[in-house]
């Protein structure tokens, strides 16, 4: 895959049909790609990197480089598909200027899963069938692929890569059955003591680095309310429970509905917080009460948060849910 | 030097625990490693560093400096320092320790002195533990560390079955006065030491080549196209400076709770869009220019006014927490590679 | 739960201009009681309710706060309390969802004519949250008065 899609970049730059190239680019290790823009066939031939380490969600980028002059060609994975066409819903990214190339995806691996799994001074790795082979610093390491796996590539919403104007490999299809929302169903059984106590636990360690939001797709406001001086929120300091809660929340209600659980928010967290499972109680209430509805998988579909229906549940529903009543 | 049977940790931590506080790095429920006071039961991390910085102790996130309480027109002022109390750090590395001396160089010898940060930096007392284990992204041999050799009041070896003890300073030594500890002889550690060199000798970054940067390279550096495409995908957060041991750079800011203002202080990163913002505008209006600010700090002005100090002490956790992979091996290599 | 007899909570009622804010007039008028410890909050209307006043009323000392705004289909401007519906069954979903007392949330449709159902709704309110106790779990220790 990673020379076919190489291939195909050098061959858009010489060909005019893009001016730039979105991709990611070789690191220090194997595994550190960063998300870079590409001018020249020998920038890509030099640098140019795809592979199971390919994880940086592109599309957020593709605001600020549709807005240049010239055309930019793109290679989006299923996940990064859904956030480019949910940010073309909201008008943020001129499609004309990009060329999107789909490029399937069968899970990304990450350094955070292998680490957690012990493995400790990875030098390399290399994959063979459904394995990961590994050199050390402390000598030969083997591991199943999936357990190289993070949370969002076990859980898989969808393997279609959903807008492309030309696709690489055979474009997958859409999960259903992915168990997504099995840890949000947990949690809901829970007391609301033990909920409490959960996310207490969590949001405790938040040292509101904001890189869950600065890397959301769904986060484009140009000056978000956290950003404000004037907002009477702390913007850098979690300087009291109630900061982190609040700031915690209303991260994940302003993107309810436009969140398309590309899950790149627990990717980036430092303190590993779970910050999918309020996305995705978001995602779980909205198509329980107001009827399925995926995020960037269409063009046409409203959001559930923009929309309404005049037999609509009364928010008294929630007070007939499960667990203990406080 | 003292020895002590592994199997007997917990022994000492509730020895030193019955007299002081006791941070001892523990797994959180991020399962990361993190410094919690000690409680029986707790066990010690087997991380090789904690995901936030040892500097926390000395320098927290968020700290009270006053408390205003309104009552009509009358306004008290209140000091809101915490009082703290003598206490243990266990277990921080060789590359932490390293950091402790950076900050000390601008909160404790420089005039004035911070008294909030020299008040904990007098009370604490630092056990290092050498790194048994280095991951692929440590580099702090490249700032002359010796992960062998660490620094702070009490340097622990693993060897074999036991751990190793040697203090380097009188708080040192009163803290090991009355442990549980045995005598052992002064070589003791010298093959804990080897195994360390030789894993060191392994890593990929030891050669990272640091000559081009330090004091007044600013022109060099100041003006280099690189910072361009460098900085190209960089998002913004300031996950780098706050799990970052030697960044140093806090606000202040009030808080008006109705009754009560308080004014406390608290972390700034200089990758935040209104870092240093004034009245008058942002003297650094894109993230190339706060992208740039933050390595030239390490790299060329902290050297500039600290005999060519350099305050990054290579424990690699931006390398492992960056959100896009970029981070100061990378800087060092692009710019390095240029002035060749 | 045991009754905190003296302890009086603190209540935000959000009130649409048109409908509930005119309701808790008319219960004036008619000489109907609620609490004094309710503080009504004018809006324009039952969907300018952003979310953060919610959590900025719970951290500045509310120990409950509840919308109230016309009745569905009776919005001044068409559909706000629809959309104000949704966003507040998710809201307080999510901070059921996060361990916050469910009870201290509520949503009520209080027409301008409905002075009795205004008066009755927010002593049946204060009543559930002197039950449920002083907000702990959003509360901000910043804001508490020693």
């Amino acid at each position: 895959m990673q020379g076919q899609i190489k291939e195909k970049a050098i061959a858009l730059l010489r060909s005019g049909a893009a001016d730039r190239v979105l991709g990611w680019k070789l690191g220090e290790f194997f595994y550190d790609l960063t998300p870079a823009v590409f001018r020249t066939p020998e920038e890509v031939e030099r640098d140019f990197v795809f592979s199971v380490f390919s994880g940086p969600n592109l599309s957020k980028y593709l605001i600020e480089e549709s807005k240049k002059e010239g055309r930019v060609a793109a290679f989006l994975k299923p996940c990064d598909s859904y956030s480019f066409v949910q940010l073309q819903k909201e008008h943020r990214i001129a499609r004309e200027n990009v060329y999107a190339v789909g490029v399937a995806c069968d899970g990304m691996c990450d350094m955070k899963s292998i680490r957690a799994h012990g493995v400790k001074g990875v030098l390399s790795a290399r994959q063979e069938g459904d394995r990961l082979l590994l050199e050390t610093l402390y000598g030969p390491a083997e591991m199943a692929k999936r357990d190289a796996l993070p949370e969002r590539c076990l859980h898989c919403k969808s393997k279609k890569v959903v807008d492309f104007d030309e696709m690489m490999g055979e474009n997958g299809t859409e999960c259903p059955d992915c168990g997504r929302f099995d840890e949000v169903e947990r949690l809901e059984a829970l007391s609301a003591q033990e909920r409490f106590d959960f996310w207490r636990g969590h949001f405790s360690r938040c040292i509101r680095c904001n890189a869950c939001r600065n890397v959301c797709p769904a986060c484009s406001c140009v000056k978000c309310v956290f950003d404000n001086p004037d907002s009477g929120v702390a913007q850098k300091a979690a300087a009291s429970d109630f900061e982190e809660n609040n700031f915690h929340i209303i991260r994940a209600y302003h993107v309810a509905g436009r969140c398309t659980d590309c899950g790149e928010c627990s990717r980036v967290c430092p303190e590993s917080i779970p910050l999918h499972l309020l996305n995705r109680k978001f995602i779980k209430d909205m198509n329980e009460l107001y009827g399925a509805y995926q995020a960037g998988a269409d063009f046409a579909s409203r959001p559930p948060i923009m929309d309404f229906r005049q037999d609509d549940a009364e928010p008294s529903v929630i007070y007939a849910r499960g667990g203990d009543r406080a | 030097m003292k020895k002590l049977l592994k199997t007997n940790l917990d022994t000492l931590f509730q020895a030193i625990a019955s007299r002081q506080t006791l941070y001892i790095p523990v797994e959180d429920a991020g399962k990361q490693a993190a410094f919690i006071p000690y409680a029986p039961g707790l066990v010690m991390s087997g991380a090789l560093n904690t995901a936030r910085s040892a500097k926390d102790l000395f320098f927290p996130q968020v700290e009270s400096l006053v408390n205003f309480r309104m009552d009509g027109k009358h306004i008290e002022i209140v000091s809101a320092e915490a009082e703290a109390k003598p206490f243990v750090l266990f277990g921080v590395r060789a590359c932490d320790a390293r950091s402790f001396d950076i900050l000390d160089r601008v909160f404790y010898d420089a005039e004035p002195q911070d008294t909030f940060y020299a008040h904990r930096r007098d009370l604490g007392t630092v056990v290092t533990l050498a790194c048994g284990a280095p991951e692929e992204t440590c580099f702090c041999t490249a700032f002359d560390i010796d992960p062998a050799e660490p620094a702070g009041d009490v340097s622990v070896w693993e060897s074999g079955d036991f751990y190793l003890f040697r203090a380097n300073t009188e708080k040192g030594e009163a803290l090991l006065r009355d442990l549980p500890l045995e005598d052992a002889s002064d070589g003791a550690a010298d093959a804990a030491k080897d195994a360390i060199r030789k894993i060191t000798d392994l890593l990929p970054l030891k050669d990272l080549d640091l000559t081009p940067f330090g004091a007044g390279k600013t022109q060099t550096f100041f003006d280099d196209p690189a910072w361009a495409s460098l900085s190209e995908s960089c998002v913004g957060c300031g996950t780098c400076t706050f799990v970052c041991p030697t960044c140093q750079c806090f606000d202040i800011r009030d808080f008006d709770g109705g009754k009560e203002i308080r004014r406390y202080r608290c972390w700034d990163s200089c990758m935040y869009s209104d870092f240093t913002q004034m009245s008058a505008g942002q003297p650094r209006p894109t993230q190339k220019e706060r992208f740039r600010q933050r390595f030239m700090h390490k790299l060329v002005y902290y050297p500039d006014m600290h005999e060519g100090l350099f305050s990054c002490v290579g424990c690699g956790r931006c390398l492992q927490k960056c959100p896009i992979h970029m981070n100061i091996v990378k800087v060092i290599r692009t710019l390095g590679e240029e002035t060749k | 739960m045991q009754v905190n007899e003296a302890f009086t909570p603190t209540i935000v009622a959000f009130c649409c201009n048109w409908c509930s804010y005119a309701g808790a007039d008319l219960s004036g008028n008619n000489r109907l009681s609620y609490p004094a410890n309710v503080k009504i909050i004018r809006i324009p209307c039952s969907c300018r309710l952003n979310p953060m006043f919610v959590l900025r009323a719970f951290q500045r000392g509310a120990d409950g706060v509840i919308l109230c705004g016309c009745h569905p289909g009776d919005c001044h401007y068409s559909t706000g309390n629809y959309y104000a519906r949704r966003r507040m069954t998710l809201l307080f979903s999510m901070l059921d969802y996060l361990g916050i007392e469910r009870e201290r949330t509520r949503v009520e449709w209080v027409s301008a004519a409905e002075g009795a159902k205004f008066a009755q709704t927010m002593n049946e309110f204060v009543e559930t949250v002197t039950a449920l106790g002083e907000n702990r779990r959003l509360e901000d220790f910043r804001c508490k008065v020693r």
